[in-house]
């Protein structure tokens, strides 16, 4: 039976078990330590965390302050305020000064479930991989989240993380090495390539089990750098199979396929689609459920590659 | 003598600078750089531990300039102090140039925070003053507002936050000349009572005259014993002070002097460095 954990959880771990390790590890919250998470980090190091209450301008306003005297601030809220709400505090005070500021957000796309539209970033990626000096990345489980904490820790600049709020699979196991910047092959294929970030990689990863029964060969692609992009590990899949399908819980305008288009329209013109909201908001409801209703299902993915091939054949 | 002539020499100095770089960059904020010369000229040549030939020094004390329009005077002080020749100055707004249109920490030497987007650097200013309690150091922190962006919501975000963690190693001036882009504060956008306002966030408040040095000092030494929490003070003054031509006036926030008019105004402040 496979294991699930919500990133979030797994970003909690990280927070403490870095805590003990660097010093300068700082965490910051805006009244949502419960739900991001960080309230792990504050038991173990209550003199080391800082509540900014709801207050995100501020959160990340503070966090450039703490990074300009050495400190590595993790700043955490919901995706859509971390980004929305304080989007011209990160891209004055963070990104321009390339101060060593992590911003990881819980709570991105539609996962969040019943709390309904407001509070499901679904442009998240695309305001952040915008931003000079941004890296973006978006870890597929709780095993990479864990490992892409640690390297964000490391990286010494402005480092966006994506994290969710549902349980998902973990689908790596503790060998598996991230590096920012690097995408990974989890699985062979030369039919065509699912291209997955975040919380998607797992659908993903069913859908290509379900079009191998039906015999085609799939290759699964993680990219949990959104930017800076692997262009290699894409073009390389474009080369060596028919047609690439990106999958996200995001926007279809700005994220993960956008990224993709623009490798391979530059590099490697190939026939792609792109899964992800089609430019509309959220709802309310159960999580899956709303992953099947805006196309982000398994069965979709694997009509929409089925869908693409016979295109590619006509 | 004026125990404060010495002071008063380097204010007029950086008044001078002021003008010669903004008629040369052709654009800037002159008004509220004029009306911080005394400002920047007691904390950088009397109040703060800094130095010059090691402008990243952990132990420093910090400045913000929340409002980095005022970039001209903050420029003007730093090359006063030696952190980069005066030559620089001419170079202020051009391509390629280290002195950006507003502060920018990666190009300066001795600009502690990039600053320009109104309001952040008061946020900046209490992480800052956050790492000094976290490192026991015994550094001090100080920022400037000015009472156009005392209208940001940030501004009452860090405000909150700077009361809530007792920052007593924070001191922020206010330099309230009444006057924005587009009026008077009170036309545009009232802030007052607000002195008032900040004591109700839980600082420690002084009113003073930003002019003078007497009074600027007497309210750095009541910060620095105001114990529990961060002081604000807030600092009357002039918009364009020292050019007669501008003081007061709207027009000249944002409006570089024609060769003319730089001349006029060098004459003035001149004549008070040659007194």
């Amino acid at each position: 039976m496979t294991k699930m954990i919500a990133t979030r959880d797994a970003y909690g771990e990280a927070l403490k078990e870095l805590g003990g390790i660097n010093e300068d590890i700082v965490v910051l919250d805006a009244d949502l330590s419960g739900s991001t998470k960080t309230a792990v980090f504050q038991k173990e190091y209550p003199h080391r965390f800082f509540n900014v209450g709801i207050a995100e301008q501020n959160l990340i306003g503070t966090a450039a302050g703490l990074a300009t005297a050495g400190k590595i601030p993790f700043a955490s809220t919901f995706a859509v305020f971390a980004t929305g709400r304080a989007y011209e505090i990160i891209r004055n005070s963070v990104a321009y000064p390339k101060l060593n500021v992590k911003i990881a957000a819980t709570h991105a796309g539609l996962t969040v479930g019943e709390d309904g539209a407001t509070h499901q970033a679904l442009e998240d990626i695309s305001l952040m991989r915008s931003l000079p000096n941004m890296v973006v990345l978006c870890p597929a489980d709780a095993v990479e989240t864990k490992k892409c904490i640690y390297k964000a820790a490391e990286y010494k600049g402005p480092v966006y993380i994506r994290l969710g709020r549902s349980k998902v699979p973990v689908i790596l196991d503790e060998s598996y090495e991230f590096e920012i910047g690097k995408g990974v092959q989890l699985k062979e294929g030369n039919d065509i390539s699912l291209v997955a970030t975040g919380v998607m990689v797992a659908k993903a990863l069913e859908a290509a089990k379900i079009l191998e029964e039906e015999g085609i060969s799939v290759r699964v692609i993680n990219i949990s750098t959104i930017k800076p992009i692997d262009k290699d590990i894409i073009i390389k899949a474009a080369k060596e199979t028919k047609a690439i399908v990106t999958v996200e819980e995001h926007s279809i305008i700005g994220g993960l396929g956008s990224t993709v288009a623009e490798v391979l329209s530059e590099n490697c013109p190939t026939i792609m689609e792109r899964i992800g909201t089609m430019d509309t908001f959220g709802e309310s409801g159960d999580a899956e459920e709303l992953l099947e209703k805006y196309g982000l299902g398994v069965e979709n993915i694997v009509n929409k590659a089925k869908k693409l091939l016979s295109k590619k054949m006509d | 003598m004026d125990k404060y002539n010495d002071l008063k020499q380097i204010a007029s100095k950086l008044r001078i600078s002021i003008i010669e770089m903004l008629q040369e960059a052709k654009s800037g904020h002159p008004g509220g750089s004029l009306s911080a010369c005394e400002i920047l000229t007691a904390l950088y040549f009397k109040e703060m531990r800094v130095d010059p030939n090691n402008p990243q020094w952990p132990d420093r004390d910090r400045f913000v300039l929340s409002k980095g329009h005022g970039a001209p005077v903050l420029y003007a002080a730093l090359a006063e102090k030696g952190f980069f020749p005066k030559e620089e100055l001419m170079s202020l707004r051009k391509i390629d140039s280290m002195l950006q249109g507003h502060p920018d920490m990666k190009d300066t030497p001795g600009v502690d925070m990039t600053t320009g987007s109104l309001g952040q650097g008061l946020a900046a200013a209490n992480g800052m003053a956050l790492a000094g309690k976290l490192d026991n150091k015994d550094y001090r922190v100080y920022a400037l507002i000015g009472d156009g962006e005392a209208q940001e919501g940030i501004i009452w975000e860090a405000a909150m936050c700077a009361a809530h963690y007792k920052l007593d190693n924070l001191t922020v001036f206010l330099d309230h000349n009444g006057l924005q882009i587009d009026g008077f504060n009170r036309d545009v956008m009232n802030i007052e009572p607000i002195d008032e306002k900040f004591k109700a966030f839980g600082w420690h408040v002084i009113n003073i005259d930003g002019h003078s040095f007497e009074e600027i000092f007497a309210a750095l030494e009541e910060a620095k014993k105001t114990k529990g929490k961060p002081t604000m003070i807030i600092a009357k003054t002039v918009k364009g002070k020292g050019v007669s031509f501008m003081e007061n006036q709207v027009g000249w926030h944002g409006k570089a002097p024609s060769q003319e008019e730089a001349k006029k105004a060098l004459d003035e402040i001149g004549g008070v460095v040659n007194d």
